[in-house]
């Protein structure tokens, strides 16, 4: 059963196709790898095992009757943020408690109608708030890398843990995530997987419970550049349910992979290195340098002079947006429900009961920064900074450049409950130091291994593109996964 | 700028978020630390700099102006914690 499990997304369609395996034999595989793991990584916090069958049952008849669709008998994960019918979905949190709603996200829906297979939903940080996955009501994610010789328990990152885990211990095919901060690139990069952040309104964000929506976009976490392309044309659309959906069709990713970088213009952002960070990030990267020079590709220097300024202008926007989304959860129309004196005192004691510490947090900074007096001071500004963070790089691209190579993450996994980290928020925000600027210019942005570093744990590079130049950051981290090779997890669970 | 116990518990009530006395004092520290971290956007020059609306350059869609959907109180209330005849039930709020 094992190796089924151990297929990737193109290889399983070729053999379904063939008629080599069936979708039913495929998700029995995953099954069983989901049983014997989870409680060990606690990546899947709902298991929908009899759903699976069914869909990989319908996959088998479609198959047989020669209509398979793209994705068709493809078991994949679901991050719990997305809207599943009938099936829970709480962003992990616990004021959503019970909930199951009566609709279907866009994203998923996509996926279901392109023959894809349901396992089941995805552990993540609670409203997609955190770079650990450890603010989840449903508790930590554990990486299923370990370093060298160690037995510490490592976070797989955040917010998109529980997707990047389960596709790096092969607890399902690919999966669905999202990316407000980092939070598809940081954890595919702490656990030896490709992820992407399509362009702001590449993917519709309808039944996706928001966070920021001016910077919420959902992508793929799968285990190599070709899957990632496979399950980003089958997830995005243009959709009229959410009017920043962008009426551009979906170019069919697969095709760029392969494509020569001969002639292309590679852009190395000076401002990418940070103080106190490892070596071996700096290292990794020239490596990344010298692989793209190799297939042809011209390598420029660049300056994005207003990238520190990127994750402070990130804490205003997004605990603002948030403080907004999250006015929803009131205890009347869904969740959780705590009785008070009256509706003021229902509201806060909901509330209060509902949200956990880091989600308080931000929706206490948003509704501070928001508050009279103090908007044109911290909100407006922001604004004015993100639009020079914006304006960074289209200058660069102005000037000709086709792609930007940077580090992905400031370090690999760190350990689970670190204390250094748990007693100063702004320390773990600055995990997404260098992810967080893609999201502020609504620009895509692409995590794929490189190496390992000297603990034996998986480094990654980002590679931002123009907007809606998805191919090109396919064409170029295949180019990279080449020369890198995979990374696989040691199984010890 | 930094906030003092009296703002984090104006502010907490604001978000309609019940803090014990002992949160409220840790939330003082938390929040000013991020803050604190905030504080060097004002070393930016926006002069002249229009503030973000919108990250990708686009029109708003705007859909046809007909009902396409609907009737469908029952999905609307199914999750809901108290419910009669597909109302919400809230404490009285009109005395």
């Amino acid at each position: 059963m094992s190796e089924l499990t151990s297929l990737t997304i193109a290889e399983a369609r070729r053999k379904l196709r063939a008629k080599e395996i069936t979708a039913t034999e495929l998700t029995e595989a995953y099954i069983s790898a989901i049983d014997a793991a989870n409680a060990h990584l606690n990546a899947y916090i709902k298991v929908t095992p009899d759903l699976a069958r069914l869909m990989a049952k319908n996959s088998d008849e479609r198959i047989a009757a020669g209509k398979a669709g793209d994705l068709e008998g493809i078991p994949l994960g679901i991050k719990d943020l997305f809207a599943t019918v009938g099936v829970h979905t709480q962003a992990c949190s616990h004021i959503l408690d019970g909930f199951e709603p009566r609709y279907e996200s866009t994203v998923t829906r996509n996926l279901w109608d392109d023959g894809a297979v349901m396992l089941g939903k995805l552990n993540m940080d609670e409203f997609a708030m955190g770079s650990s996955n450890e603010t989840s009501h449903y508790g930590a994610v554990i990486n299923p890398w370990r370093a060298a010789g160690s037995n510490q328990q490592l976070v797989p990152g955040g917010s998109s843990g529980g997707s990047a885990a389960a596709v790096a211990a092969h607890l399902c095919a690919g999966a669905t995530a999202t990316d407000t901060g980092g939070s598809i690139r940081q954890p595919a990069a702490f656990t030896g997987t490709v992820g992407i952040k399509p362009t702001y309104g590449r993917c519709s964000r309808w039944g996706t419970v928001a966070f920021a929506s001016s910077l919420d976009q959902a992508g793929p976490i799968a285990r190599d550049v070709r899957d990632a392309a496979i399950l980003l044309k089958s997830m995005a659309s243009v959709d009229a349910k959410d009017t920043t959906s962008v009426d551009l069709p979906v170019p069919d990713y697969e095709a760029a992979i392969g494509q020569s970088l001969k002639g292309m213009k590679i852009g190395i952002p000076n401002e990418y290195r940070v103080d106190g960070m490892p070596e071996e990030i700096e290292s990794i990267w020239q490596q990344g340098i010298a692989w793209l020079k190799d297939a042809g590709a011209e390598i420029v220097n660049i300056s994005l002079p207003h990238t520190k300024y990127a994750l402070p202008a990130y804490y205003i926007v997004a605990p603002a947006e948030a403080s907004s989304n999250l006015a929803r959860y009131d205890g009347v129309r869904y969740g959780l429900r705590v009785d008070g004196k009256d509706i003021v005192d229902m509201y806060e004691k909901t509330r209060a009961a509902g949200f956990g510490q880091e989600v308080k947090r931000r929706i206490m900074i948003g509704t501070y920064v928001l508050s009279a007096g103090y908007y044109d001071a911290y909100y407006l500004r922001a604004q004015k900074v993100r639009t020079l963070i914006k304006r960074d790089f289209e200058l660069a691209f102005d000037a000709g450049v086709d792609a930007i190579l940077t580090p992905a993450t400031p370090s690999s996994a760190f350990g689970v409950a670190d204390e250094d980290l748990a007693s100063d928020p702004v320390k773990m925000y600055l995990n997404d130091i260098f992810t967080v600027t893609v999201n502020m210019a609504g620009l895509p942005g692409i995590a794929v291994p490189a190496g390992l570093d000297h603990k034996g744990l998986p480094l990654g590079l980002q590679l931002i593109g123009k907007a809606f130049d998805e191919e090109t950051l396919f064409k170029t981290a295949h180019v990279i996964e080449q020369a890198a090779g995979k990374f696989t997890a040691a199984k010890w669970w | 700028m930094s906030v003092d116990l009296a703002t984090v518990k104006r502010v907490a009530r604001l978000a309609r978020i019940a803090v014990s006395e002992e949160e409220a004092n840790r939330m003082v520290g938390e929040l000013n630390g991020i803050l604190g971290f905030v504080e060097q956007l004002s070393e930016v020059n926006v002069d002249g700099v229009e503030a973000m609306t919108s990250v990708t350059p686009m029109d708003m869609k705007k859909r046809t102006d007909v009902v396409n959907d609907g009737n469908k109180a029952e999905d609307v209330v199914a999750n809901a914690p108290i419910t009669d005849h597909n109302f919400f039930l809230v404490p009285k709020v009109v005395e």
